[in-house]
């Protein structure tokens, strides 16, 4: 089983969260950052591997992450998993974000949020891996965003929510996000 | 939802949900899979939402359905929704089918009475013909298997068959993950699983699957782990294969090449001995997470020979590593390494003593308490050692304020803990305890924690004890009055502690110490009765000692102390108790003082007495000290320190010392033995032998010190019990649930009754789906009632015949000249019973032959090489290593021992038996066959079937004999595999035997790449007389609408002793339409969908003069054409198959008065032809 997602920058900031486990909103915050301070402080060419993530589980629960670019990929599992297995696991995922947004990089995993839980849902589901194969996913993601444009997407919403959505007070958002090399380079690995 | 609350929102998300257009209900699902959870108080309105979308015709409604509530399935939801999604497994799209497979994982959690009702059909999806639903059932099962194995242990032939067919590695992984979790329990398993296994280890080029494979061969090796000696070589091969990992410049391989091998070192430790090189060449890896693996190795890796130098190499790392948790790690792993099992490779206690102290001097480390410990049970164990304690811990105790100095080393005081009590407990042993009671004494000591406190207090006044136990005796008693006097002086200021222990004892001890002076300036002798107080030794006791004190016999701890009261009595006493706690309390105790003196001599009289006769009071006498002082300990050389090495080597830490002193030792013991050797030989050269003197044995080193370590103290007769250490409260519990017990009425899944807005037409679609599927449910009900009905038959049935073959055995070993004619016979007799088998004894069975190569379905031996296989599935049971294992039964495992005997005295025998030992397979597939069909719930046999085979003769001459059997292959559809098995006939050797096929245009044998097209292929092994072994060709076919005839040969060398001739026998491979069927089960709804649909042309046949009994015929159909029963009532039947290509073929058969008439559909006219053809030719035959 696969306990939590987390997809954050090099900084802590998290760009997804998933946790296919209940967690109160101060407990998650406390995992991103215990995880993060975990995962950042090691070499990129250490192994892939960390026990010890207080928080999560118990001794079963490992971390497994890989590093693109400006982004960590995190993925929390237990013994059932293998280890191997959930690391082309991750690169099956960024791959097909690479397909489906065309050399993703970290702003379309800040404005487009919803796709990528999209992507992600038909990868692993409820903390079982769904499909590992990406023709399959890129195709399933394909089928539903055609049929998201049929319905006119979601510049056909009604009215009131656009309003609603419009007069939320949000903080200011600052306009000019710099975020130096974003490309989040997919090496091409060997498939496991 | 990125770590903020969004709960505010849980309504809205709701509107959204339930929103028409699947652009908002997918936000809705995405949102609502963040947000809520099993607090969420709106998760109640979504249900019906939830079923709607469930049925939608929509298959992405359902699927962001499935996904989002995947999420956030509460046990209300998994209660309401179970049998819905259930539907959803045998939804027509895969992609459905997968999610709602895996879904049911969630509910099953939540909802733990779904199980039983779904698991049928969740099993059946591990056929599923998509490779994805095929892995997301693998998944949950899995799952499901990895908490209560012990359940799912009857899937095991059914994972193996995948795991042997499967080529998709997730799904490999997962089986493979499986098996390691299931081969604990079941012994045979492993031993089954071991040769594909090492067939993957050495095919597959992934990593990921290479190690899995690894893994689980270790698994399997622990739990074979006595025994089985022959299994070195799959050790070997794992950790050759592990070292290429660990070797691997990936850190990740190195890693998982660690973990690995840690685990082999469990049981084998010796194979990962040999690579301590490259371990301590991971120590100095620059990754945390490999240094730490490796440590975990060292551990396994010491010897009384390396320990010290191991451990000064580890002191080195701890040096380096300031500051870090690795460096605590390292701490706790050189305590490991030392203490395991009771200190076995410690030659050297004052080594271990200095070591601990110099770990002492490590800043900021929270395992105090760990080294402390160590520290006690050293001092208290190894009586030898203490003098050699006290006086380090004196030392300790004198330079205190350098560990409690920083109070960043607060952990590290801990150590003053155990230093404290040492002196003062083994004070005797002090040099000068009068400057060790002054350093326990200093103001400074009242800043440390309030335990440690105290601990000092108690023993200041042991220490006191001891100076005045030595300075009695003088005529200036000047030095024990100034002891009393710094005592008196010092502790008022532990009086005022905070902590209450301290407080405590500190007055008590300075009243006493007041007390003794006063008696001192008497010039009274107090010195013994002071040390009287702290007489007797204090034993180390097992943690798990009080756990284990044996109930006393006839101790009832419920039963009434004294008279019960009387009701009316216990009336007067409610109020009274009650007055306890208010005014009457008072007066109560008052009264209880007025009691006279003599009074209360008397009671204490009468209670002496009752003590005395009372069996169960625990009396005085120190009955534990006995346990202690048992002969042997005593009289226990002491040992000698060898003082003429200095105790301090300048510039060079202590422990280095002993390092170099223990090689010193060592070089001594060597000349001396050299010498005694040297003696021996010169007097055995006279003999004219040689005496070996080999490289220096781990027996060769003696311990420098003679030591005495003392076990723990457990109570005596203590239960020998394990602790059941489950979490109660994991929620995995709830699914440990027996799988193979038939359903009750009571388990049915919640099925909706009313629904108010049911006059849609997805809707409507849906009841008429739901019907058909509940009347099926009911009889599959009633078959696995019926099937119960027959286990309990057959089970009488084998009890009988168990009976007899005992007594067959005596039989046996009373006419040992024919044995195997007796196991034949007993044989036969068991082969006609395998179809109605239950699944249970089908598992015994499964596992009850050696390793078969890939297993096929439906084999059974042919008539003719029938004797071949009962005698050799006789062989196979008494295997050599058949007896070792745990047979349920009794009679069986006696039966076993029977054959061990009888072994033993049929060595001879043996030999001809082995040769078959390749032959057993045969049965285990007929077997299987029959498990199929009772599967299918084709037989419900009032008499046993008669035994059936599916194999057919190939070709024959003298020399050799070939037969073979044709099977489909679910993963590819232009695929059949053909088992042929070789017999060698003559006397001679068989070997380099070549199979070769003319191909025609629409078959064509598949060869290895690079292989011309008229190239043969080699058979994999080599005969020798009289032995069998089967090998599987591959072919790909086009069009399987007809039946096709190749033509083959087979070439081989003859090899006897004088000669060997080249040989070869021609062949032709009968390709029948059968062949291309593929078993496979189909529910009555969805057989009803497919008859209606209108795609499937009819045809129909009349068979004249069977008479067989109606289930005779239907297995018969379902064993040699691969059909399934679909239904049947009374003499009418209808059966189902799929062709590897996905025809449908389905029949409906009828019988009246040996007129057999079949019916049959099919969207592929011709192939329907050729296969009723086929069956009339079956049955023709009979």
């Amino acid at each position: 089983m696969i306990k939590a997602i987390l997809i954050f920058n090099n900084h802590g900031k998290p760009r997804l969260i998933r946790f296919y486990q209940y967690f109160a909103e101060d407990m998650q915050q406390q995992i991103i950052r215990e995880t993060f301070h975990l995962v950042s402080k090691r070499d990129d060419n250490v192994c892939n591997f960390l026990e010890g993530g207080s928080l999560i589980g118990g001794s079963d629960y490992k971390l497994i992450y890989r590093h693109y670019a400006t982004l960590y990929f995190v993925f929390c599992v237990d013994s059932s998993e293998s280890e191997l297995g959930i690391l082309d696991l991750i690169q099956v995922f960024v791959e097909t974000l690479d397909k489906c947004f065309e050399n993703v990089c970290e702003l379309d995993l800040i404005f487009h949020m919803d796709k990528v839980h999209y992507i992600l849902q038909e990868v692993v589901m409820g903390g079982m891996v769904l499909e590992t194969n990406m023709n399959e996913i890129v195709g399933q993601v394909e089928l539903q965003n055609r049929m998201e444009k049929s319905e006119g997407g979601l510049s056909a919403a009604p009215a009131r929510a656009v309003s609603a959505v419009k007069n939320m007070n949000l903080p200011e958002i600052p306009r000019n996000i710099n975020i130096g090399d974003i490309n989040i380079k997919v090496p091409s690995l060997s498939p496991f | 939802m990125l770590g903020y609350d969004v709960s505010w929102a849980a309504f809205n998300i709701v509107e959204v949900m339930s929103s028409s257009k699947f652009t908002y209900k997918r936000i809705g699902y995405l949102a609502a899979s963040q947000c809520f959870h099993e607090g969420t108080d709106v998760i109640m309105l979504t249900t019906n939402q939830i079923r709607k979308d469930l049925s939608s015709p929509n298959q992405y409604d359902t699927g962001v359905a499935l996904t989002g509530l995947s999420c956030f399935v509460t046990p209300d939801l998994a209660r309401d929704l179970a049998n819905d999604i259930m539907t959803l497994m045998s939804h027509t799209k895969p992609y459905i089918r997968k999610k709602a497979v895996l879904i049911m994982y969630k509910v099953f959690l939540k909802y733990p009475e779904s199980l039983r009702p779904a698991f049928p059909r969740l099993k059946e999806k591990l056929e599923d013909p998509d490779p994805g639903v095929q892995s997301a059932a693998v998944n949950v099962i899995c799952e499901l298997a990895r908490r209560n194995p012990k359940n799912y242990l009857s899937l095991a032939p059914l994972f193996f068959k995948l795991m042997t067919s499967s080529t998709n590695n997730w799904v490999l992984i997962k089986i493979i993950k499986l098996f390691g979790a299931l081969t604990p329990l079941e012994p045979r398993l492993g031993k089954k699983l071991i040769e594909p296994l090492t067939n993957l280890i050495h095919s597959t080029s992934a990593m990921s699957l290479l190690y899995e494979c690894v893994n689980t061969v270790i698994a399997v090796l622990i739990s074979l782990s006595s025994g089985m000696p022959n299994h070195s070589a799959s050790i070997q091969l794992c950790v050759q294969k592990l070292r290429i990992l660990i070797e691997d410049s990936d850190q990740n391989l190195k890693y998982l090449g660690l973990l690995a091998m840690s685990k082999i070192l469990k049981t084998h430790p010796k194979s990962v001995q040999s690579h301590k090189d490259l371990i301590l060449q991971c120590l100095d890896d620059k990754d945390e997470s490999i240094r730490l693996r490796a440590l975990d190795l060292l551990y396994g890796m010491v010897s009384k020979k390396n320990l010290m130098e191991i451990v000064k190499k580890l002191m080195l790392h701890v040096d380096k590593a300031e500051g870090t948790t690795y460096r605590d790690e390292l701490l706790t792993k050189i305590i490991d390494i030392c203490s395991q099992s009771n200190y076995q490779y410690i030659t050297n206690f004052e080594w271990y003593i200095s070591i601990l102290v110099e770990l002492t001097r490590l800043e900021g480390t929270r395992h105090g308490h760990l080294i402390a410990s160590q520290m006690l049970d050293v001092a208290i164990r190894v009586k030898a050692i203490r003098g050699f304690a006290v006086a380090q811990m004196a030392t300790l105790l004198d330079n205190a304020h350098l560990l409690t100095g920083n109070t960043q080393r607060n952990g590290i005081c801990e150590v003053l803990y155990a230093a404290a009590w040492i002196c003062g407990e083994f004070s005797e042993h002090l040099e000068d305890p009068m400057q060790t009671l002054e350093a326990m004494l200093r103001p400074k000591v009242a800043t440390l924690p309030g335990h440690i406190q105290a601990v000092y207090v108690q023993n200041a006044a042991k220490l006191f004890a001891t100076v005045l136990q030595k300075h009695e005796g003088e005529t200036d008693s000047q030095v024990a009055q100034e002891t009393s006097q710094l005592l008196i002086e010092r502790l008022p200021l532990f009086v005022q502690s905070a902590n209450l222990e301290v407080q405590e004892r500190a007055s008590c001890i300075i009243q006493l110490v007041k007390y003794i002076q006063k008696l001192q300036q008497k010039n009274v002798e107090v010195a013994d009765e002071v040390t009287a107080l702290f007489a007797g030794e204090l034993n180390p006791v097992a943690p798990k000692a009080q756990k284990k004190v044996p109930i006393p016999e006839g101790l009832d701890l419920d039963a009434w102390i004294n008279e019960p009261p009387s009701e009316s009595e216990s009336e007067d006493e409610k109020p009274k108790s009650k007055a306890v706690f208010a005014k009457e309390e008072p007066k109560h105790s008052r009264r209880h003082t007025e009691v006279d003196e003599k009074e209360l001599a008397r009671r204490r009289e009468v209670r002496k007495q009752e003590q005395a006769n009372n069996p169960f009071y625990i009396k005085a006498s120190p009955s534990s000290q006995k346990v202690f002082d048992a002969p042997g300990v005593e009289h226990i050389p002491v040992v000698q320190i060898d003082l003429s090495v200095p105790l301090k080597v300048p510039g060079m830490p202590m422990s280095d010392q002993y390092v170099k002193l223990e090689e010193e030792r060592r070089q001594k013991d060597k000349a001396d033995k050299k010498k005694k050797d040297k003696k021996k030989k010169r007097e055995k050269r006279g003999k004219g032998r040689k005496a070996d003197s080999g490289p220096e044995s781990e027996e060769d080193i003696t311990p420098a010190q003679q030591v005495d370590i003392v076990t723990e103290e457990m109570p005596e007769n203590a239960l020998p019990s394990d602790d059941d250490d489950k979490d109660p409260n994991d929620p995995h519990k709830a699914l440990d649930i027996d799988l193979d017990k038939p359903l009750a009425d009571s388990e049915k899944l919640p099925v909706r009754t009313h629904r108010p807005e049911v006059l849609k037409s997805p809707a409507e679609d849906r009841e008429n789906e739901s019907i058909p599927q509940e009347s099926k449910k009911k009889s599959s009900k009633e078959k696995k009632e019926k099937k119960k009905d027959k286990e309990k038959d057959r089970k009488r049935s084998k009890e009988e015949k168990k009976k007899k073959k005992k007594h067959k055995e005596v039989e046996e070993e009373l006419m040992e000249s024919q044995p195997e004619e007796a196991v034949q016979s007993e044989d036969t007799k068991e082969m006609a019973v395998p179809p109605t088998s239950a699944e249970a004894s089908d598992l015994d069975f499964w596992l009850s032959s050696a390793p078969v190569p890939p297993a096929a379905q439906e084999v059974t031996a042919p008539s003719s090489t029938a004797a071949v296989d009962t005698s050799s599935a006789a062989a196979a049971e008494s295997e050599p290593d058949e007896p070792k294992d745990t047979e349920p039964e009794d009679t069986k495992s006696s039966k076993h021992k029977k054959k061990k005997q009888k072994k033993e005295k049929e060595e001879k025998e043996k030999k001809k038996k082995k040769r078959h030992h390749h032959h057993h397979h045969h049965r285990h597939h007929s077997d299987g066959g029959g498990e199929d069909s009772v599967q299918n719930g084709t037989v419900e046999d009032e008499e046993p079937l008669p035994p059936m085979s599916n194999y057919s003769l190939l070709a024959e001459n003298s020399y050799i004999k070939m037969v073979y059997d044709i099977q489909g292959n679910h993963q590819d559809e232009s695929k059949v595999v053909v088992s042929v098995i070789f017999e060698n006939k003559s006397d001679s050797f068989l070997k380099s035997m070549e199979f070769n096929v003319l191909d025609s245009l629409n078959s064509k044998l598949q060869r290895p790449d690079g292989a011309g097209p008229h190239d043969g292929l080699t058979v994999p092994f080599q005969l020798p007389p009289g032995v069998s072994n089967e090998a599987r060709f591959v072919f790909t076919v086009q069009s399987i609408v007809m039946p096709q005839k190749l033509k083959g040969t087979l070439t081989f060398i003859v090899k006897s002793e004088e000669s060997s001739t080249h040989e070869k026998l021609d062949f032709k491979l009968h390709f029948t339409c059968t062949s291309y069927l593929i078993t496979t089960p189909c529910y009555s709804d969805a057989y009803a969908k497919l008859l209606e649909s209108g795609d499937l042309k009819g045809s129909s046949l009349r068979l004249e003069g069977v008479n067989m009994p109606f289930h005779h015929l239907l297995a018969r159909i379902c064993f040699h054409h691969h059909f399934s029963v679909v239904e049947r009532i009374d003499s009418c039947a209808s059966m189902y198959s799929r062709s590897i290509q996905g025809h449908h073929v389905c029949l409906l058969v009828k019988t009246s008065d040996q007129t057999v008439t079949i019916d049959a559909k099919c969207d592929e006219p011709s192939l329907l032809g050729n296969v009723l053809d086929e069956i009339k030719q079956t049955f023709s035959k009979c």
